[in-house]
């Protein structure tokens, strides 16, 4: 019984099971006093770092936010979860035309979890590839520009597109078609390029 | 204790972005190309069911579960910065396929490689902290 209940929820999910369980889980934050947004632990981590003697934005009590770093630390275990008891059978299936295309700018699509699970690609999201032009471009300045640019809209994926949206916010709009123009010039225009260095 | 719940909340959330496949860099590419309805169907449900939910909860007069008002605040209508930070943060987006929730999801993962696009995420966060006076907003 037990078990059967494991390998119905290790198949991957639909898309409305998920949205779903976000909203969801959404309504249970709003409950439970606080707000679904993540991007924020970006700068509680500066402030505990003690960015905030020289940085008017990280001068607070970092302390408000230890709710915030918890629920990250869980999203981790839940990232261990997910890929362990919880294991989809074969690995994150996408359309065949979006595999021709990355198998046309070098990347393979793991068809087996032997593979590869199917959430990043092994032979960019490595140490070894850091330590060139591409993997320095992807990981290093690519984390750089969602840590300024989330901090700049105040607000990322889950903030502005989910809660936001949710709660009917016109400027929220705004920053997810900011998320947008960024994300396809990215996709279409450079990082065809990026990836073939 | 009482923060206790923020951390199985957020292994809930952990699951949920795992199965879901939100963070999948390769779902990322394919969403950013428009050749499936996957990430669009997770967003748009989301974004309906929470809509209705948060309308629901407000005209009930909902309250947190200590009797306090719900964090909705409005946001503010500050149109460079939301097109200028949220365009820089798309760029980031597509390249490294994971919005900063995934982030901490792929750590779980043992996708070590990760804890370097979190530290760069940091450093972005730092510069734009040291920078944001001279920026328009």
């Amino acid at each position: 019984m037990i078990l059967s209940i494991i390998d119905f929820i290790s198949q991957p999910w639909h898309w409305a099971v998920s949205g779903a369980a976000i909203a969801g889980l959404m309504f249970i934050m709003l409950y439970a006093g606080e707000k679904f947004g993540v991007s924020t632990s970006f700068e509680t981590v500066c402030s505990m770092a003690g960015a905030g003697k020289n940085i008017e934005l990280f001068n607070y009590d970092w302390r408000s936010q230890t709710w915030l770093l918890l629920f990250l630390t869980g999203a981790a275990i839940g990232g261990f979860i997910g890929t362990t008891a919880l294991q989809s059978p074969e690995p994150v299936q996408i359309s065949q035309s979006t595999v021709e295309y990355l198998a046309s700018v070098g990347v393979a699509t793991p068809q087996t979890n032997a593979e590869g699970l199917g959430y990043v690609p092994r032979e960019i999201f490595n140490f070894e590839t850091l330590f060139s032009v591409k993997g320095i471009i992807i990981m290093v300045l690519g984390g750089f520009l969602i840590g300024f640019g989330t901090r700049w809209a105040k607000g990322c994926t889950s903030g502005h597109a989910i809660s936001g949206l949710s709660n009917l916010q016109l400027p929220s709009l705004v920053a997810v078609i900011g998320f947008f123009i960024g994300g396809l010039v990215m996709t279409h225009l450079l990082l065809p390029m990026i990836l073939k260095l | 204790m009482k923060l206790i719940k923020f951390l199985l909340f957020g292994i809930l959330f952990g699951v949920i972005m795992t199965k879901s496949e939100a963070v999948s860099w390769f779902r990322i590419q394919e969403m950013f190309r428009f050749e499936s309805f996957h990430m669009y169907g997770i967003i748009g449900t989301a974004v309906v069911l929470g809509a209705l939910g948060i309308f629901l909860m407000k005209r009930m007069g909902l309250t947190t579960y200590e009797g306090k008002p719900l964090k909705l605040q409005a946001k503010e209508m500050q149109v460079k910065r939301l097109l200028f930070g949220g365009t820089i943060f798309g760029l980031g987006w597509a390249m490294t396929g994971a919005c900063p929730g995934p982030l901490y999801t792929l750590v779980g993962h043992g996708v070590w490689a990760i804890l370097v696009v979190i530290a760069s995420a940091l450093l972005g966060t730092l510069v734009y902290g040291a920078l944001k006076s001279k920026l328009p907003h």
